[in-house]
């Protein structure tokens, strides 16, 4: 039965090309009727577009079924269409691979996929370029699909790029304003800076084995030298840290808002960013075999982030901002995750992650709905009286992120904050601060946006049952999503058992503690995170501790630790003159000089004048002449 | 087939066309009569192309359809025409890209008949330099092709084309004046060593192999510079951006799409095949100098305030990979770069027949002066999106296929060079997306909110390009498999002849031979 099931896999990413197909070319038009041209469908684009997506999730839950009828470690099928680029020795096919960590990750971008495009059904009513929309959103689908499915790094590549251009095209979406597209093309350039990182990684990886197959990297990783195994590793995590905006490549993910927010619901919080923490998770037999302080860089990288970021989401004013700069540091969380040899606990904290941050996002989304596209959280407050439906679903994602129990983001933090407590304490410290923050910045959001005073004079009114509806989806998910690993016993780590077989070799820190330290953990992060909580309470909601909340709101974390601006002045300024220098240069010395010689031969004299008739037949003729001259002298010489 | 010297007739129709075309009377200048020859006789050229690449046998590397006859005899030249693996796809586009251009462009207002015919002498030319396997019959197409190109820029270019033309045609005039030199001498010491008579035919003076390496260097740096300036590396590049920049779109189309390839297409068949140790000698300089292109190119594109003079420079960066893929002299570095030559014809032609379009519209190419177009031409946007990813390499188009068999052939060679030529890749999304945010996005105003959209034709035109770009992204074995056997011979030619050097003299002692022998 799974032979058969897994035959199906090609229906995955057909589905969202097929769609994306079908929006481009228009064929969906066939099916009207004359008349209704002038007044386009614009739901059914829409649900169509859904519908393809819905599709692929159908079809992941038939590999997951595939997948469960075998043993344990029979579950990778590896399913070949054709051979992509044979050259020489070098073999890449496009080939799947079908095993828990594909099959996992499949599940909830399809799933959590089709949740965003039925939003987006609703969400971009009355937009002009509704078409373009989908057709975008099915090819990132499609690409997403390739990206987690592939068996070989090229073939995952292609993926990420073409994420990486969908997320390009949707970020600059309203592209008659200048920052969408630049905020566009920003984020692009940065990712190609890690895309850097991946090619080189790709050509070492060929070197090493021969080969790019993920089995191939996994099986030859102990016996490939450490040095090698690391630079393929720090030039993956180059990689991964652009798609995955950690720093110091972080810095395209704020101006990424300037998208649609379902986009930055689906893309940029919920399945392209974690794409870095995949594959460093793929390539975990990697980690275990290059040098120990390898994956240590992977972890500092990732807490420098996490901290950094919830220090800046802490500031910001506007409210997809706050989430943006959240989600890099939750990010930075996954990356902590796998220095600490706790793959587990990264993909556990990804899904997670994706409910609550996609229920989040999709929520400030139905806020600025109501606020008429206001998205500055100064002009807000009392919304909760209003939004009586998005008031209690947001909550539920504030829960889940702050890392309350029994939500899911409170197990899945916690096991990350187990893994680095068996790994370095002081890294630990500071991880627990970082969560202490983001249940400090995210209580701060919702106080000021639901709560508190009014600072508007319209009535905003609650979105519609089509904006709803994914919602509650994603809320019931993000509260329930923690069973999937508990930690009260081994038979409750299901997601530990269940990709077991697939990060076989990888690198794994067992805790080297029991329960008992791990429920002290627990009890130690719902205090940091209570605390933290209180005291944005007593600062938002009771107007107390004043200058706290000068020192939280400082323009040195408003802007993000001035990262972002030190950099853009530098391209800005110094690089834009070192590239206008190279421009010069090209114009100036390499024509100058020989457009000087020229000059400076015209001058030799009467024989030379007779070029200077301006008229290239004589060029032509001379050279010609010489040549044949040439010529004739050879001959003769020969004969 | 067999029999039909079908090489030699494909040469010759364009040349017939262009003889058809300059005895039509002049009371036709005003109709469509010239163009309409073109276009059949460009077809009937597409149709031979067509039928040569469905015969071919992708099985065999070597040549294929030889057709040979005695031309000059008392000097060993002759007329000898064949195709292999590599040469059969540059003579596809060369067929391809003409009728394309005869279709899609608005031809001149004046001066039709000159127009129509000195392009189809172009394409006899470029075809002839394919396909000679003749060393002198080689350099006489190399030669033809410049004159019709000097009178295509000089007189149906834009403001500064004669001094563009000028340039283009000195600078590939002193190329060639070296090239023949090379030519005369390598033919002349190989009889004179061999004792056999005098000839030019490729397969046999390779075969023979008769230069001191002294010799083999110094003729091969006579070759490199030839074909360097038709590349062009750095930094003999200068008349190019001029040259591109003044040009009439279809010589736009044509130079960047054809004959720069000469210039890597000539390095591969006749620079690496006829020296195979001095180019392994000099691949660290050639690389070098590619690498540099590469960079170069592409940083110099960013600033460029002209959309079409931007195009131009990327070519330098494009053609530096090639170069770059070629001496890596392996075969994931050579297959790449012979795809690449075609991907460039394929994703720089669209291009300039992109800008072309815009031209025609807005009659301006200054970047700063055009903004917001794809509001207003959301079609013309979309088919400049896909041939810009095209350029900037994107998995899934043709252009990654090429640069990551390049990029990573160089690797196995000379890591440090594949390495800074990858940051290229950088380097081009950068220059593009610039320009591409500063025409096609922001608000439209004023003369932009008028631009119209691509007609029907002009989308058949360009989705003319978009068709085997995507195809060769997703499945590239159609090429491979026939590039590959023709670049294999090469290799095996060249592992045999660096081999028997070290054997003989024992001077040789790169560790690059070393690993030849087990090459993967």
């Amino acid at each position: 039965m799974a032979e058969a099931l897994t035959n199906t896999v090609w229906f995955l990413p057909l589905a969202p090309l097929v769609g994306f197909l079908v929006l481009v070319f228009g064929f969906d038009k066939v099916f009207d009727s004359r008349n209704s041209q002038k007044n386009v469908p614009e739901k059914r684009i829409g649900w169509l577009a859904s519908g393809f997506v819905i599709t692929a999730f159908v079809f992941a839950v038939l590999q997951f079924v595939a997948l469960l009828s075998l043993d344990g470690h029979d579950r990778a099928v590896t399913k070949t269409l054709y051979s992509w680029i044979p050259v020489g020795s070098l073999k890449v096919d496009i080939s799947f691979l079908v095993d828990p960590l594909s099959v996992t990750m499949i599940l909830f971008i399809t799933g959590v996929g089709a949740l965003i495009h039925i939003y987006a059904v609703y969400y971009m009513h009355g937009d002009k370029d509704y078409r373009r929309f989908f057709s975008y959103l099915n090819l990132f689908v499609f690409s997403m699909i390739i990206l987690v499915m592939a068996d070989n790094l090229l073939l995952s590549f292609l993926g990420w790029e073409g994420v990486g251009v969908c997320s390009y095209f949707l970020i600059s979406f309203w592209f008659d304003k200048r920052e969408n597209a630049s905020a566009g093309s920003k984020a692009f350039i940065t990712n190609r800076v890690g895309d850097f990182g991946f090619m080189l990684a790709i050509f070492f990886t060929f070197q090493a084995f021969g080969s790019l197959g993920w089995q191939d990297i996994s099986h030859g990783a102990s016996s490939a030298t450490a040095s090698t195994v690391s630079i393929i590793v720090l030039l993956l995590m180059l990689g991964a840290a652009g798609k995955s905006a950690q720093i110091p490549l972080q810095v395209w993910l704020p101006n990424a808002m300037a998208g649609p927010t379902p986009v930055s619901a689906l893309i940029h919080a919920a399945t392209m960013v974690t794409a870095g923490v995949y594959l460093l998770v793929r390539v975990s037999p990697l980690l275990e075999a290059s040098y120990d302080w390898v994956p240590q860089v992977i972890m500092w990288i990732g807490l420098v982030t996490a901290l950094v970021a919830a220090l800046s989401a802490m500031a910001q004013t506007d409210i997809k901002r706050v989430l943006a700069y959240s989600t890099i540091s939750q990010l930075g969380f996954m990356f902590v995750a796998i220095g600490a040899g706790a793959p587990v606990a990264a993909i556990f904290h990804m899904i997670t992650h994706a409910f609550f941050k996609a229920l989040l996002f999709l929520g400030a989304g139905s806020v600025t709905h109501a606020m008429d596209g206001e998205q500055d959280i100064n002009k807000m407050g009392g919304l909760s009286k209003h939004l009586r439906y998005t008031t209690p679903l947001f909550l539920v994602g504030w829960l889940a992120i702050s890392g309350v129990p029994p939500f899911s983001g409170f197990w899945s933090k916690d096991e990350i904050l187990a893994g680095v407590y068996n790994n370095n304490r002081f890294a630990y410290v500071l991880l627990l601060l970082a969560a202490g923050v983001t249940g400090f910045y995210m209580t701060r959001l919702v106080l000021k946006v639901f709560f508190g005073k009014p600072n508007y004079t319209h009535t905003p009114h609650e979105s519609g049952k089509g904006i709803l509806l994914p919602l509650y989806g994603l809320a019931a998910l993000a509260i329930v999503a923690g069973i999937l690993n508990l930690p009260f016993s081994k038979d409750l780590l299901v997601l530990e058992h269940w990709l077991e077989p697939a990060l076989e070799g990888g690198f794994v820190k067992h805790l080297s503690f029991g329960g008992g330290t791990q429920w002290v953990l627990g009890i130690l992060s719902i205090i940091v995170g209570g605390l933290a909580m209180f005291l944005a309470f007593r600062i938002y909601h009771s107007n107390r501790f004043g200058s706290i909340q000068k020192v939280v709101e400082h323009q040195f974390f408003y802007k993000a630790w001035h990262i972002d601006q030190a950099l853009t002045s530098f391209v800005g300024g110094k690089g834009n003159r070192m590239f206008q220098k190279a421009a010069d240069f090209d114009t100036k010395v390499v024509d100058g000089t020989v457009m000087g010689v020229a000059s400076n031969t015209k001058k030799l004299g009467g024989v030379v004048r007779l070029f200077q008739t301006g008229k290239i037949r004589s060029y032509a003729l001379w050279v010609t002449l010489g040549a044949v001259a040439l010529l004739v002298y050879f001959l003769i010489r020969a004969l | 087939m067999e029999g039909f010297p079908i090489l030699t007739v494909l040469i010759f129709v364009p040349l017939v066309g262009t003889a058809v075309i300059s005895a039509l009377p002049a009371r036709f200048e005003k109709a469509t009569v010239a163009r309409n020859t073109a276009v059949g006789f460009s077809l009937v050229t597409l149709v031979l192309a067509a039928i040569v690449l469905i015969d071919f046998d992708t099985a065999i590397g070597s040549l294929q359809f030889v057709d040979r006859a005695t031309w000059i005899a008392p000097s060993g030249i002759q007329w000898l025409v064949g195709v292999n693996g590599i040469s059969i796809f540059m003579v596809a586009l060369t067929a391809f890209l003409f009728p394309l251009c005869f279709i899609f462009l608005k031809q001149p207002e004046q001066n039709r008949r000159p127009y129509f015919a000195l392009i189809l002498m172009l394409q006899s030319g470029c075809l002839g330099a394919f396909l000679a396997q003749d060393l002198f019959l080689f350099f006489v197409f190399f030669e033809v092709v410049l004159v019709p190109m000097y009178f295509l820029i000089g007189r149906f270019g834009h403001a500064r084309a004669k001094f563009a033309s000028a340039k283009f045609f000195i600078f590939t005039m002193a190329g060639s004046a070296l090239m023949l030199v090379g030519i005369l001498a390598v033919a002349l010491l190989t009889a004179n060593k061999t004792g056999a008579p005098l000839t030019f035919d490729v397969e046999s003076l390779a075969i023979a192999d008769a230069l001191s390496v002294a010799e083999a260097r110094w003729v091969f740096l006579a070759f490199a510079i030839g074909f360097g300036v038709k590349v062009p590396l750095f930094p003999i590049h200068i008349w190019l951006p001029d040259a591109h920049t003044e040009a009439p779109t279809a010589g736009s189309i044509i130079l960047a799409g054809v004959l720069l390839k000469l210039g890597t297409y000539g390095f591969l068949r006749f620079g690496i095949f006829l020296f195979p140790e001095a180019a392994d000698f000099f691949a660290p300089v050639l690389m070098g100098l590619a690498v540099v292109g590469i960079l170069y190119g592409a940083v110099v594109a960013t600033m460029q305030k002209d959309l079409k003079r931007l195009v131009a420079y990327s070519s330098i960066a494009h053609l530096g990979f090639v170069v770059l893929g070629l001496f890596a002299l392996n075969s994931q570095g050579i297959s790449g770069a012979v795809l690449q030559m075609l991907n460039h014809g394929l994703s720089t032609g669209a291009l300039f027949l992109l800008v072309g379009y815009l031209y025609e519209r807005r009659h301006t190419r200054q970047i700063s002066e055009l903004e917001g177009i794809q509001k207003v031409a959301p079609i013309f946007a979309a088919l400049f999106t896909v041939v810009m990813l095209s350029s900037i390499g994107l998995p899934g188009l043709n252009g990654f296929v090429g640069e990551f068999l390049i990029l990573l052939g160089a690797f196995d060679a000379h890591r440090w060079f594949a390495v800074v030529a990858t940051s290229g890749v950088i380097l081009a999304a950068v220059y593009l997306l610039w320009a591409y945010k500063r025409v096609f996005h922001g608000p439209v105003e004023g003369e932009n909110a008028k631009t119209p959209d691509l007609k029907w034709k002009e989308r058949i035109g360009v989705g003319l390009f978009i068709v085997p770009i995507v195809l060769i992204g997703v499945y590239p074995r159609l090429l491979l498999n026939r590039i590959e056997p023709a670049v294999d011979n090469t290799i095996a030619h060249i592992q045999n002849v660096i081999g028997t050097e070290i054997d003989l003299t024992g001077e040789h002692e790169s560790p690059h031979s070393e690993e030849g022998g087990e090459h993967r």
